[in-house]
């Protein structure tokens, strides 16, 4: 079947405009609150599974490949690591164009099997390389409130 | 095997949402900053150009011969692109309603304090296909006293503030 | 189309905050039903995801944000989603991947947290209406919950008294579920004494919102029998969407129920539901919802559901109980958890370990049904011993 009206001008085309008037509040979970509580003392930890030998970063209470608990297997795991993979970005993520571009990465924490992404700091793009050895660069503790964003970003180990 | 207690125990951590707001755990906010326009088609754009003029417009099927409103380009029974458009009527009666005490988002109205609860309905508008209904509200009526079949007649905005919109009709209210 | 069982069945409390992430209720859920039936992750061979709008959690691609916390990591996996009927539509998704001989064993997860969204979940609901012609009219799903439950009513000449009695039942049958949010000893005043949200509807005629996870594992005949002595056979699925034009429907009856209710049937071979059924858990978000579906699931004739209620005939101890867990009403009702819950109420009844909630008279025939969608999907299985 076809539909045999249709639109002759471009005039004739109207929209109907809304949106959906939602916000949210994330509780952080279980992980989470060990993950974040640490971040306002400056550390970074892990969740390891013995069964995989390997350790998620950031912590989690199961190992997704064989469903064991890891609750009792937290630990600290350093604020150092490595570039990952990395970027450039021009805009943000709403698509507006930034005056100054960031470098966004994806850091493996060192002897772990997890990472993040987040920003590189103190560094041109340029310079920027795959196995970078980079650390974690917080906030003032006094600023810091239990957020990714404790984290200002990583810079490179000189 | 059973599911017992002790087996749920330590599956769900329970909070206030007290526990939440003041930061007794850590939790992140967000609010999306999403929006649409979404195009109205032909129909449906017809449809809205007609309420600004002050006029129901419905469509016809021309194999199960509903009159169909809202109209649409489709007969969803039939599957079959539809045919005429057909003026229907600004009255009709009510097929089933509501006196709601909240507003959209659960919120609770201030009904000791006068305000009035909403009243929407069903109502089946005359001219269309008997049991073809739309959403709308009820007003000038005392809540409690709406019953099946009450027969409303559609309460336009002046022709300056429509805007081609289903709330050009601002309600509707009983006639007899 | 090979036999399939349900062999085990994990489920979270049910809170109406709870701290956890989603993917974490979702991983207690899975973790208890592999464990149930001694089973580990590396025996599954797929898993199958039952959650309900993205815009509750707040998680845009909700089924892919939790697909490592039900197990799926590196596993064919897929999500549904048809709004209140998602969780008994969740059996019936995994019942293709093993019924079709393709897969052995199926995980099957459904989860909900309704407490991220703010300033009430319920919000959520406005954009399910359409966006033109009335949305506008700011409406809540709770008016139409209202419009529909007036509508049955008039048509039958229902009282609200004598419908505040499923709260009553509900409520009363989760004081023995361990999972229940809501079990409380109330009385039909209590639900009349309590606030009017949109009349006839008062607030404890609603389930509340919930947060938690439910899972349970489907295993083909030759697996079932290895893993377990009491395998509880999907023998009938049946599901069906109505028209989203919900206005030009008729509300007092649903005819979309019967429809997927009529197809599980005679999938199972059953004749006459009303006898052949010895338990049912019809989807119950508000209390005329048990009934409504009830008629819609042939178990009552149309119009003669409340006489039987009043009689007592959905009791616990009745002729055909209707939600001995609790159902929504009392359990709690995070969306799609909740109606994998009443199959795993089914599971445990049939099997004779409902514990305190047991029916008597060893059922062997069950029945789980779900909701949602704009009020027009139905979702049936049908379980036997």
């Amino acid at each position: 079947m076809a539909l045999i009206e249709r639109f002759q001008k471009v005039t004739d085309v109207t929209y109907w405009e809304g949106q959906i008037p939602m916000s949210y509040i994330y509780t952080v979970g279980r992980a989470g609150e060990k993950f974040f509580r640490e971040m306002i003392n400056g550390k970074i930890f892990g969740a390891k599974c013995n069964q995989c030998n390997l350790i998620y970063v950031p912590p989690r209470i199961y190992c997704e490949k064989c469903f064991e608990r890891l609750e009792e297997n937290y630990l600290e795991v350093g604020t150092k690591g490595k570039v990952h993979t990395f970027t450039q970005c021009y805009e943000t993520y709403d698509g507006v164009r930034k005056e100054v571009p960031s470098i966004v990465a994806v850091i493996r924490i060192d002897g772990t099997e997890g990472g993040f992404v987040h920003w590189l700091g103190e560094v041109e793009f340029k310079d920027v390389y795959f196995g970078m050895p980079v650390e974690a660069v917080f906030k003032d503790k006094k600023e810091r409130e239990g957020s990714i964003l404790d984290i200002k970003y990583f810079r490179p180990i000189k | 095997m059973e599911i017992t207690d002790k087996m749920v125990a330590k599956t769900a951590t329970k909070l206030s949402a007290e526990d939440i707001q003041k930061g007794k755990v850590l939790s992140v906010k967000w609010t999306p900053n999403l929006k649409y326009a979404w195009d109205n088609g032909p129909a449906l754009g017809r449809y809205l150009a007609e309420l600004k003029n002050g006029r129901i417009i419905a469509k016809k099927c021309n194999k199960c011969h509903r009159i169909l409103i809202p109209p649409r380009m489709f007969c969803e029974l039939c599957w079959v692109p539809t045919g005429e458009w057909v003026y229907v009527k600004d009255t009709g009666i009510v097929n089933t309603w509501v006196i709601s005490y909240v507003d959209w988002k659960a919120g609770r109205l201030d009904i000791k304090g006068g305000v009035r609860p909403f009243t929407p309905a069903v109502i089946e508008i005359d001219g269309a296909t008997k049991g073809m209904g739309i959403l709308h509200l009820l007003n000038e009526v005392d809540p409690w006293k709406i019953y099946r079949g009450m027969r409303v007649k559609a309460v336009w905005k002046p022709p300056e503030e429509r805007i081609g919109a289903i709330t050009d009709i601002k309600y509707f209210k009983p006639v007899e | 189309m090979r036999r399939v069982a349900i062999v085990g069945a994990g489920l979270t409390k049910f809170y109406r905050n709870a701290q956890e992430t989603p993917k974490e209720l979702a991983y207690e859920a899975a973790r208890m039903a592999l464990d149930s039936c001694e089973m580990k992750l590396s025996d599954i061979d797929c898993v199958v995801m039952g959650t309900a709008p993205d815009a509750f959690d707040g998680v845009h691609m909700k089924g892919e944000y939790l697909a490592d916390g039900a197990g799926a990591y590196r596993k064919p996996y897929m999500r549904h989603f048809v709004g209140g009927g998602t969780g008994v539509l969740s059996p019936i998704h995994g019942w293709f991947h093993v019924a079709s001989g393709m897969f052995d064993t199926c995980l099957v997860v459904a989860e909900e947290k309704m407490s991220s969204a703010y300033p009430h979940p319920a919000g959520a609901f406005l954009t399910i209406f359409d966006h033109t012609t009335e949305q506008p009219l700011y409406p809540t799903l709770i008016w139409i919950f209202a419009i529909e439950m007036n509508r049955f009513m008039t048509t039958w000449g229902y009282k609200k008294e004598d419908i505040a009695l499923v709260a009553v039942k509900n409520k009363r049958n989760a004081l023995d579920h361990p999972s229940a949010q809501l079990g409380a000893e109330i009385t039909v005043q209590d639900v009349l004494n309590s606030e009017i949200m949109a009349w006839p509807v008062n607030r404890l005629d609603i389930s509340p919102t919930s947060d938690g996870a439910a899972a349970i594992v489907l295993a083909a005949e030759h697996v079932a029998r290895r893993v377990t002595e009491k395998p509880i056979w999907i023998d009938g699925v049946g599901w069906c969407l109505d028209t989203a034009y919900w206005c030009t429907r008729d509300l007092y009856y649903p005819d979309y129920v019967e429809v997927a209710a009529r197809m599980a049937y005679k999938m199972a071979g059953i004749k006459e539901p009303s006898k052949e059924i010895h338990v049912a858990e019809p989807y119950d978000p508000f209390t005329y919802k048990e009934l409504h579906h009830i008629e819609g699931l042939l178990l009552a004739p149309r119009g003669k559901s409340v006489e039987m209620l009043k009689d007592g005939y959905f009791n616990r101890d009745g002729n055909l109980p209707t939600c001995p867990s609790g159902g929504a009403l009392g359990v709690g009702n995070p969306i799609s958890a909740t109606g994998l819950m009443k199959i795993i109420e089914i599971f445990l009844q049939l099997r004779g370990e409902a514990g305190k909630r047991q029916v008597p008279g060893k059922p062997t025939c069950g029945l789980a049904q779900a909701w949602g969608d704009l009020m027009q999907v139905g979702t049936v299985v049908v379980m036997r011993s």
